[in-house]
């Protein structure tokens, strides 16, 4: 239902409700890598330009745009699972209710273990720090923790690939650290590691890695879906019975402010500590900022800490709580946390597996018209011809979300010129008046006829 | 004959049997506002093309700077760039003042600058060197009262 332009290669978690869809053009004009397309009245997603921001799902009105992700009944197929909670589910909650509440929580829900991605967000921000103080890199160094901001650099910035920090993002280094733990006692292939998530991109980005190389993370599960049994687990308290045999986690060191700050814009560069350091968040925002990277701007920023969702994660499209209401729950929670963190230090203990890093980030040529340059360079002619002769209105009826990108599909052979309302309304009134003009041409026999008629003069 | 955004399209002509993009760009003295428009929309027609990332982003840096030379120090000038399969040529002109000691402004730091360009992040005299370190080929010629013109040929790999 959603075969795109066909482009197989990418998965994409990002998907079409196509019953609920009306075809009107809020998606299309707010994509940042205009990756939609209205045809046959639907919305298509170009999977090779789709970077999973989820913005999207945030604009249709009608809910179309959904986003894949698993359900707890794929534990089933596990014998052992462990969950791995994003730092903002913790800001959906009250700051009262206590992280280890919702460990509890989780655990009830059926999770055999829980291990915190904060916990892995920390050991990320020892080893960023680690990384920019060798200072070996290219300025300004780009944070590789949202992975639609690294799609988004893969697609429409791979000229600034180079400026990623090749490090695992967080959730895979909380994904590895929980399996190491149970090395040897259990088969890797019977644990289920469950990304708990706020974005659909983490979702991709574990069936795809961005960078190559297998996730150690089984499946996500998105934040929304659940949210409601998990509410009503920690508020009635029914989950301590239960739990007493699922010691793991529980005797765990909970993660620290450092790594629950995660959540929200800011947090990163607030552990990370870099000398100069920027923060940027919103998807078009975060283009803006690269397109300046891409001028050789910002050589004096030493870190950018960039999110697609506005607010940071806690703004996530799989999110339920309003990101203000959100961000202030996570803001007094860590408050709260540092607090007590005054009092008792956390303790720091450095990472005990080596933080892999990645293969590095391959480019994706979602832009290019063609793959030999001539005829991209005759294609992009015939473009701007195009072009010309369209209104330039940027109205999207066509269902592409601006005439250059109709220009661009009748390019490619994926749309015609008649698919825009003014150059059909036009032809129609040219097809009218040569009908005019023709109805008058009466055959010669018959204007004979007439002339006799009418001129009345009995030949 | 305009771009969408701004530049003015010559045409994809055919130069030689071979194919040629042409843009002609008009600046306009003190212009910030759109400043940076012709580098991005440069960088749009390579990546669209497929000239590699690196090479797209060393002609994108070279005609930014190039772009803010005119837009600081000149009276207004024009900017034209001929994209070919196998390179892409910059050649900016501008109507003056003209630079007395081209040696000199080629140093790195140097710069003529007012302050209140300075405040803004701008003169920081790495203009006309970050043009040659991005170019393959680079010329500059100025006559005081005339004009300057500078080249910039990179080569796609």
């Amino acid at each position: 239902m959603l075969s795109g332009d066909g482009m197989e290669e990418y998965f994409h978690s990002v998907r079409l409700a196509a019953d609920r869809c009306k075809g009107c053009v809020n998606c299309i004009k707010r994509c940042p890598t205009e990756a939609i397309r209205i045809r046959g009245g639907k919305a298509r997603i170009m999977q090779s330009r789709c970077i999973d921001c989820g913005e999207c799902i945030r604009r249709c009105a009608n809910r179309a745009k959904t986003a894949i992700t698993d359900n707890l009944s794929d534990l089933e197929q596990y014998k052992y699972n462990i969950a791995l909670p994003a730092p903002t589910l913790y800001a959906q909650f009250s700051p009262d209710i206590e992280v280890r509440a919702i460990i509890k929580g989780l655990l009830a829900l059926g999770f055999d273990e829980v291990y915190e991605v904060a916990k892995g967000a920390e050991y990320v921000s020892a080893a960023v720090r680690e990384y920019i103080a060798q200072g070996k890199f290219e300025k300004p160094a780009i944070s590789s923790a949202c992975p639609a901001v690294v799609k988004l650099i893969q697609v429409k910035f791979p000229e600034l690939i180079d400026h990623l920090i090749p490090l695992d993002a967080p959730v895979e280094v909380a994904a590895n650290l929980a399996r190491v733990s149970h090395a040897g006692q259990i088969p890797s292939e019977d644990i289920g590691v469950w990304f708990i998530t706020p974005c659909p991109a983490k979702m991709t980005a574990v069936r795809q890695p961005l960078a190559g190389e297998a996730s150690a993370v089984t499946g996500t599960i998105s934040i929304s879906e659940i949210y409601g049994r998990l509410l009503k687990l920690i508020t009635s308290g029914a989950n301590n019975v239960e739990i007493a045999e699922k010691p793991d986690s529980l005797g765990r060191e909970e993660a620290s402010s450092e790594g629950i700050g995660w959540a929200i814009a800011g947090g990163e560069s607030a552990a990370v500590v870099p000398k100069s350091t920027m923060i940027v968040h919103e998807i078009h925002s975060v283009s803006d900022v690269l397109e300046q990277i891409a001028l050789g701007k910002l050589k004096d920023v030493e870190y950018i800490e960039a999110l697609a969702c506005s607010g940071g994660c806690i703004g996530g499209p799989l999110t339920v709580e309003n990101r203000f209401v959100a961000e202030h729950n996570m803001r007094k929670r860590l408050e709260h946390l540092q607090k007590q963190e005054e009092l008792q230090p956390p303790s720091r203990i450095p990472s005990p597996i080596a933080l892999k890093v990645t293969k590095g980030f391959e480019p994706r040529s979602g832009l290019k018209l063609d793959e030999d340059i001539v005829t991209a360079m005759k294609k992009l002619e015939l473009m701007q011809e195009t072009l010309r002769n369209l209104p330039g209105l940027d109205c999207g009826s066509c269902g592409s979300p601006s005439c250059q990108a109709l220009a661009e599909d009748i390019v490619q052979g994926a749309a015609r010129e008649a698919d825009c309302v003014f150059k059909l309304r036009e032809r129609v009134r040219d097809m009218a008046r040569e009908m005019v003009d023709l109805a008058e041409k009466l055959p010669q026999s018959m204007e004979k006829n007439d002339a006799g008629r009418e001129g009345g003069d009995g030949i | 004959m305009t771009m969408e955004y701004g530049g003015v399209w010559n045409g994809c002509l055919e130069m030689n049997s071979r194919q040629v993009i042409q843009l002609e760009f008009f600046l306009e003295a003190g212009d910030f506002s759109t400043a940076g428009e012709a580098s991005s929309q440069i960088k749009r027609i390579l990546q669209q093309i497929g000239v590699k990332a690196e090479t797209a982003r060393r002609i994108a840096i070279g005609a930014y700077e190039a772009e803010m030379n005119v837009i600081i120090h000149s009276l207004g000038g024009k900017m034209r760039v001929a994209i070919l399969p196998d390179r892409t040529d910059i050649s900016v002109e501008d109507n003056g003042p003209g630079i007395a000691d081209v040696k000199l402004a080629m140093q790195e730091g140097y710069s003529t600058a007012p302050d209140h360009i300075r405040d803004m992040g701008f003169g920081a005299g790495m203009g006309l060197p970050n043009m040659a370190r991005c170019s393959d080929e680079f010329s500059i010629t100025s006559e005081v009262g005339v004009g300057t013109k500078i080249r910039m040929v990179i080569h796609h790999p």
